[in-house]
């Protein structure tokens, strides 16, 4: 009986997802008449009658995979979707996966072979500063479109680069007058690693504690990239009894500092402190318990409890294993595929002229974060979330600020 | 004094001569293997990092079945055993497979072992994914032991020196106590004459190299406690410990505790008084320094050629 019952199920599913694959394929071949190939792709891009192709950079291997890896599978899980639904004017997405592997020039160098030789119509990719300033002349020069997801510094704007991740004013400010306020914090010691990001985002701080705030800076300190060894900095702390910690430490280093922080005493208990560097990513290798307690200012955390986000969360899972996690940045990279796709369809061409000029005053509603505005400097105007972590890994949204928009050059701030 | 109490002071003295004395620790531990290989055999070998991974990472899977079996509290001793016979394994085959082909040819170990540790590096992020892992720790380990309110010394501090002298004590029984040792140094001093009165060389080099990646992997597995593990760590630690060793003077263990010893002290104090990356910087400038003037180290084997 069961297994005629499910046999009579089966038949009937079968024929189900056969009616609606062909429905599928006659709407996407109207669509795709709708659009014919000559009329939607006047420069010679990799757009075919039935397909598009679009480059994913990012580093599979190297140091950064650690960061990178989990946008690549953000950018891959849009990308099916989107396909699923039909792709993009009816022409399925053909993904060219190249592998920056941590090495900047490599970064360039890929950029040139996926827009000279593969022709591809968009790319998703690059991750630190120095990938995207290295692959940047290139993405001009070929007149490419790049989708950048990563929080960044600031003081750049491209009409070939669409930012999703936030600039550094986006995650600053809110973060620095919740924290103030909150806390009543009126000495602050920023810590961060030594590169431009840290360096960029820790002047931006500086500034709007000393101008905005009325308070002080007690210490500023910055650690080489990959140093362990923080006995000396956590005593400096120590003895200047800072209300609040600033942090902005990468990579190695960041797992050493809380590990090492938390050995020395200074648990949440003791000390307040707000980073602007740890996702969920990260987490995996902090440890929560090193965590608990501190938090983290960033635009999305997997623990946002929103229907749109319930979903993305669940068929990331289902897609890359159970325990996989989601920080800011891996959901910024699934937001590139969407963008790329309203801007086509807004622009009813894939000529990147053409695509460039459709995003800006685009509103993607139901991203996993909420809704998000595509702004004409190419950033996206987005809320602020302060996490407060716990010791299973995720963070409890403490606090969300109103929509802020992006000013990659902040006046008074530079 | 700069406005801060005489109380302040002394807990701050007293933590940064503990936080002296806790980097000392590491990078001894670091590099006692790496000073075994290159001192006692001349082999630079690049890999070392990565063979504290190997250490890293098991320390990480046997945390995860100790939570499973609820054993969190005293994993560690397994951990710390199990580190060091599988790192002493991979060191062992990696000298049968590769380095006793290059013994003749040290320059070439150097370009060999640097590909080995890439190798080694993809093959950790294939096994165990490219982002970085943590190991979960017994309640004991963490947080700070306080003597008094305010002077707080990490637990894990204390481990790992612990453990540090207890591997340098154990190097040194083996080097200087034990036939094992006797062979090697005679090995070191005269190959061809060890060779002679009947002592087989290959395998003591075997051995030897074997030994330094087993405490590599002890290194590993105790950082697991101050640091990260991922596929990368090992970068994190090589630089540094090629710094002792050839601070040190490359074929003396007292030389390496003597090194360890002035470039944490040196670097713990600068680091305090300075910015962090200049504190390093200047540390750096320093060893750059005496190298010249000392080109052979601190403290020179005195080999009769």
């Amino acid at each position: 009986m069961s297994t005629l019952n499910r046999r009579s199920f089966m038949k009937v599913s079968g024929a189900l997802v056969g009616a609606l694959l062909t429905a599928g394929i006659i709407s996407n071949h109207a669509l795709a008449a709708d659009f014919p190939t000559s009329k939607v792709n006047t420069t010679g891009l990799a757009v075919t009658d039935t397909t598009v192709k679009v480059g994913i950079l990012h580093s599979a291997t190297g140091t950064m995979a650690i960061s990178e890896t989990g946008s690549i599978q953000a950018e891959k899980l849009a990308i099916d979707q989107i396909n699923a639904m039909g792709g993009i004017l009816g022409r399925k997405i053909e993904v060219i996966q190249e592998d920056g592997a941590s090495d900047w020039p490599t970064f360039a160098e890929k950029s040139k072979k996926l827009l000279v030789k593969d022709k591809v119509a968009a790319v998703m990719g690059c991750w630190t500063s120095a990938s995207r300033k290295a692959a940047l002349p290139v993405f001009e020069k070929e007149n490419g479109l790049l989708f950048y997801p990563t929080f960044y510094e600031g003081l750049e704007q491209s009409k070939n680069v669409f930012y999703t991740g936030q600039e550094a004013t986006q995650q600053i400010l809110a973060g620095l007058d919740w924290i103030q306020k909150e806390k009543n914090a009126k000495s602050f010691y920023l810590i961060g690693s030594d590169y431009i990001w840290p360096r960029t985002s820790m002047k931006i701080a500086r500034k709007h504690i000393e101008n905005k705030l009325g308070g002080k800076v007690v210490g500023e300190e910055y650690i080489a990239l990959g140093d362990t060894q923080f006995g000396s900095v956590i005593n400096k702390i120590k003895l200047k009894k800072p209300d609040v910690i600033y942090a902005a430490v990468v990579g190695g280093s960041n797992v050493a500092w809380f590990k090492q922080l938390n050995a020395a005493g200074l648990n949440s208990s003791k000390q307040t402190m707000l980073t602007i560097s740890v996702t969920e990513d990260e987490v995996l290798g902090i440890g929560g318990e090193n965590l608990a307690g501190f938090y983290s200012a960033m635009k999305y955390f997997q623990s946002i409890d929103t229907p749109e986000n319930k979903k993305f969360v669940a068929e990331f899972k289902k897609k890359w294993g159970p325990s996989s996690v989601i920080g800011d940045v891996t959901q910024a990279a699934y937001l590139g595929p969407w963008l790329y796709k309203a801007a086509v369809e807004r622009a009813g061409s894939f000529d990147v002229d053409k695509v460039q000029a459709a995003l800006p005053g685009y509103v993607f509603k139901d991203a996993p974060e909420g809704s998000v505005t595509v702004e004409a400097n190419h950033h996206l105007t987005t809320k602020l979330r302060i996490g407060k972590w716990k010791k299973d890994g995720q963070a409890d949204v403490v606090y969300t600020s109103g929509y802020i928009k992006p000013d990659p050059f902040p006046k008074g701030y530079q | 004094m700069f406005g801060y109490s005489i109380a302040d002071i002394s807990n701050i003295v007293v933590m940064q001569g503990f936080s002296g004395l806790s980097m000392f620790t590491v990078l001894l531990l670091m590099a006692l293997g790496l000073a075994i290989i290159f001192g006692q055999m001349g082999v630079i070998n690049m890999a070392h990092g990565e063979f504290m991974a190997i250490g890293a990472y098991t320390t990480v899977m046997i945390s995860k079945v100790a939570v499973t079996y609820g054993f969190v509290s005293y994993y560690f001793v397994f951990a710390i055993l199990i580190a060091f016979i599988l790192a002493f394994a991979a060191g062992y085959f990696v000298e049968f497979i590769m380095i006793r082909h290059l013994y003749k040819r040290p320059l070439d170990t150097l370009l060999a072992t640097w590909g080995l540790s890439l190798v080694m590096q993809q093959i950790f992020r294939s096994t165990f994914g490219a982002k970085e892992v943590s190991a979960e720790l017994p309640e004991w380990m963490l947080g700070s032991f306080n003597p008094t309110p305010d002077i707080d010394i990490p637990i894990n501090g204390v481990f790992v020196m612990v453990l540090a002298m207890v591997v340098t004590a154990g190097v040194y029984l083996f080097m200087f106590r034990s036939r094992w040792g006797l062979r090697v140094r005679a090995t070191v001093q005269n190959r061809v004459m060890a060779g002679a009165v009947g002592i087989n060389t290959q395998k003591v080099d075997r051995v030897t190299f074997a030994l330094g990646c087993g405490i590599a992997g002890i290194a590993g597995a105790a950082f697991t406690t101050i640091a990260s593990t991922g596929p990368t760590t090992g970068t994190l630690y090589i630089v540094d410990s090629f710094m002792v060793v050839v601070f040190g003077g490359a074929a003396s263990l007292m030389g390496t505790i003597a090194s360890a010893f002035g470039i944490a002290q040196a670097q713990s104090i600068l680091q305090f008084f300075m910015s962090s990356s200049m504190g390093k910087v200047s540390t750096l400038l320093v060893i750059v320094g005496i190298l010249m003037l000392k080109p052979e180290g601190l403290f020179a084997s005195k080999l009769r050629k």
